[in-house]
């Protein structure tokens, strides 16, 4: 595996592989000492032509955890913010001789441009691609679940999980779709339908506008973030009506079953998709999503660049 | 008898029967089989199909404005090489082709290339904003005698400004050609809304937004009994309007590009910008429907929607570059490919397409004229057996932004003759033109 762009660049082997190497770099992050000597001598640029401090110092975190250089080349103050294309980006990390990208990106795609074109030859890890895919966040949900509620197998098969808000304009939606069902669970997208793409019927998920009907059944509830500007693009007549039938509040959560959790990719809008009650209640696990990210992140570098899978329970 | 200029020898008309041709003085001399004068070049046409010379009614040329893209001249370069005798320049240029001033320079620099004749387009309104109508009547005047308005790239969105230059044509026997695309519905839109575009995460550009604008012109033209062409029409619905619209009486006329007769949507996953396009590559389903409404007349003609762009333009994100692709050069071979090849169309059939009709709409004289002596020597010469193999890097266009680079496509131009004069000659351009 060369590049992280999609997760349909994964069977499902190497994705539990993935999962399995996060377990093994975790127990390590938990240690006194938290470093493993791996990618001593490697740099790996994280490239941020868009701002998500949260993604990128969790992938910072990883890279450093592995021992790699770590160079961070963000949006505002850089060339990208002066116009220079990718291109010519991409020519100067590889003329600096970085060994992987971290790329963030607003334009659906760049990550596989940045892959497919010969402007550099390291690895390209996708860290959000306009409102394309999300990978490592997918990874980081589907580890998260499996660790709460995996029925002992190394998959997620017998769970059931709704991702609920935009999944119109949701990359972390497009790659959890991809990534829960070809690891077993059964996923329910719920939105109202304008918020879902058209063309989303051959999407290996159940569609749901009705919120409530949805939750009683479900092991994980998955809320995505509503960005401001959608707001005001008629999606929605206002906000309260949307947090009003999609939001997840007390009343909702105490018709989950017994059990399920509550996770949110992060930032949350408090208030609208997700209430103070429920984001810090017990059923939550939004700020251990964030400590699994580092360790899934640093089992994504570590099967590109240390070319292959961590051997369960070896150092 | 003096000798004639060109002597084509054994080669098949449209409808399949073998004949010399011999060219003399800009004119068809002799077209007969067993010609038996003298002649300065003898072809051998036995392996080809002659045809009128291809008319495009959809070219952008990108001179005045963008002559890194496009010149006139490397343009009709291109025009010669794919088989083209007339060009319609498109009026999206800088400054917009809405003055008789523009639409002469274009008409001129089109005659001073002198490879093939290239008829101004003028815009329908002012800077293309759609709001006020540009100087329609000086552009018909002109020198270029424009008949043809089109604010291409843009939809003429507002219907009461449609209707008024629906109207106003009429004056001098116009057609306005529209760009449907409703503007609210296509805000930000990248590729087909579909089941690919709900993959990628790209932002779509629904069928419907094509669709509804194509109904309500249709509707106009017939209210105000004036002409309308529809440019590139890429749906199936589209077409089931255009069909209604025919068998209502009404006086529309459509064009289909060769893009739009292969290509579909699922190459947008390479998120390569070469397959960026406006209106985009659609759907299979929808390819077929385009295919059945040329061979049956629905759609009327063949355009290129010839899109040259500089390297940076595409060498990008999908989201930043530029809509457009080349299509002069393969224009024919893709008609081949898809029409021909597969049974729907015959030669014939591809001589009405490509030259009469659009001849026709845009009232071009001397271009998809009948193939009889007598008649201005504009003609193509096409041998359908040979095959070649596309490169960007050698395309007659400034740009190199083609979808078919490395595609292996049949059927060879190998001469064209404008006015009687070989531009081409066994896929060669001839050194004949200005500059």
């Amino acid at each position: 595996m060369r590049h992280l762009l999609s997760i349909a660049d994964l069977n499902k082997s190497e994705a539990i592989s993935i999962l399995d190497t996060a377990s093994e770099l975790a127990r390590v992050s938990d240690g006194a000492v938290k470093k493993l000597p791996t990618l001593r001598g490697r740099t790996i640029v994280n490239l941020f032509a868009e701002d998500s401090t949260r993604t990128r110092i969790s992938f910072e975190a990883a890279a450093k955890r592995l021992s790699a250089d770590v160079i961070n080349f963000s949006a505002k103050g850089s060339s990208l913010s002066k116009g220079e294309s990718l291109k010519d980006t991409a020519m100067t990390l590889q003329a600096m001789g970085a060994d992987a990208v971290v790329i963030r990106h607003p334009a659906s795609g760049a990550a596989q441009r940045l892959a497919d074109s010969h402007w550099m030859s390291g690895s390209v890890v996708n860290a959000g691609d306009g409102t394309h895919e999300h990978p490592s966040q997918a990874l980081l949900d589907a580890f998260t679940i499996r660790k709460h509620l995996g029925m002992g197998g190394s998959d997620l098969t017998g769970l059931s999980v709704a991702i609920v808000g935009d999944i119109l304009h949701s990359r972390v939606a497009r790659s959890n779709v991809l990534l829960l069902s070809m690891l077993g669970a059964k996923v329910t997208l719920v939105a109202p339908p304008t918020l879902l793409p058209v063309g989303i019927n051959n999407w290996p998920a159940m569609v749901s506008y009705d919120f409530d009907s949805v939750i009683p059944h479900v092991d994980v509830v998955m809320m995505l973030r509503v960005q401001q500007e959608r707001m005001s693009d008629l999606f929605f007549p206002n906000v309260r009506e949307y947090s009003r039938y999609f939001g997840l509040n007390s009343d909702r959560m105490a018709c989950m079953k017994k059990g399920a959790i509550v996770m949110h990719p992060g930032p949350m809008n408090r208030g609208l998709e997700i209430s103070a009650e429920v984001a810090d209640s017990a059923r939550s696990v939004i700020t251990e999503q964030v400590t699994n990210g580092v360790s899934v992140r640093m089992a994504i570098l570590y099967v590109l660049l240390a070319g292959g899978a961590l051997e369960v329970g070896s150092n | 008898m003096k000798s004639a200029d060109y002597l084509i020898k054994g080669v098949s008309l449209p409808d399949g029967t073998k004949t010399d041709i011999a060219i003399s003085d800009g004119v068809i001399a002799s077209i007969k089989k067993g010609f038996k004068g003298e002649a300065h070049i003898v072809l051998d046409g036995s392996e080809c199909v002659v045809l009128p010379g291809l008319v495009d009614l959809h070219t952008h040329l990108r001179e005045p404005g963008r002559e890194d893209a496009e010149t006139v001249l490397s343009g009709s370069r291109a025009g010669a090489k794919g088989g083209f005798t007339a060009l319609s320049a498109m009026a999206n240029t800088s400054p917009v082709a809405d003055t008789a001033g523009v639409v002469e320079q274009v008409y001129r620099l089109g005659q001073e290339a002198g490879l093939l004749d290239v008829f101004p387009i003028g815009a329908v309104t002012q800077g293309l904003k759609g709001e006020a109508l540009s100087e329609i009547g000086a552009m018909a005047d002109s020198v270029a005698r424009v008949r043809v308005f089109s604010d291409d790239g843009n939809c003429v969105s507002d219907p009461l400004v449609m209707r008024r230059a629906l109207e106003y044509i009429k004056k001098f026997g116009g057609v306005i050609a529209q760009h449907a695309q409703d503007p609210r519905m296509t805000i930000g839109s990248q590729m087909n809304e579909g089941v690919v575009s709900a993959r990628l995460g790209l932002k779509g550009w629904p069928a419907v937004a094509e669709e509804a604008i194509i109904a309500r012109d249709v509707l106009i033209a017939d209210h105000v009994k004036s002409r309308l062409h529809i440019c590139h029409l890429t749906t199936a619905g589209g077409v089931e309007i255009i069909r209604w619209a025919k068998a209502r009486g009404i006086d529309v006329s459509a064009e289909v590009t060769p893009h739009h007769l292969l290509l579909t949507d699922d190459l947008a996953s390479s998120y390569d910008p070469v397959y960026k396009v406006n209106p985009p590559l659609r759907t299979e389903s929808d390819v077929h429907a385009l295919r059945e409404a040329l061979a049956d007349g629905t759609i009327d003609i063949v355009a290129t929607d010839h899109a040259p762009h500089p390297t940076e333009a595409k060498e990008c994100e999908w989201q930043e570059a530029a809509f457009g692709m080349l299509g002069l050069e393969t224009a024919l071979s893709i008609v081949q490919k898809t029409m021909v090849d597969s049974g729907l169309m015959s030669w014939a059939q591809v001589a009405e397409r490509m030259s009469i009709a659009p001849a026709r709409i845009g009232g071009y004289e001397n271009h998809g004229q009948p193939l009889v002596a007598g008649s201005i020597a504009n003609l193509v010469v096409i041998n359908p057996t040979q095959k070649w193999t596309v490169d960007r890097d050698l395309v007659l266009s400034n740009s190199s932004n083609t979808p078919y680079h490395g595609h292996e496509l049949p059927g060879v131009v190998t001469h064209t003759f404008y006015k009687g004069v070989a531009t081409l000659i066994n896929g060669n351009l001839t050194s004949i033109g200005g500059k």
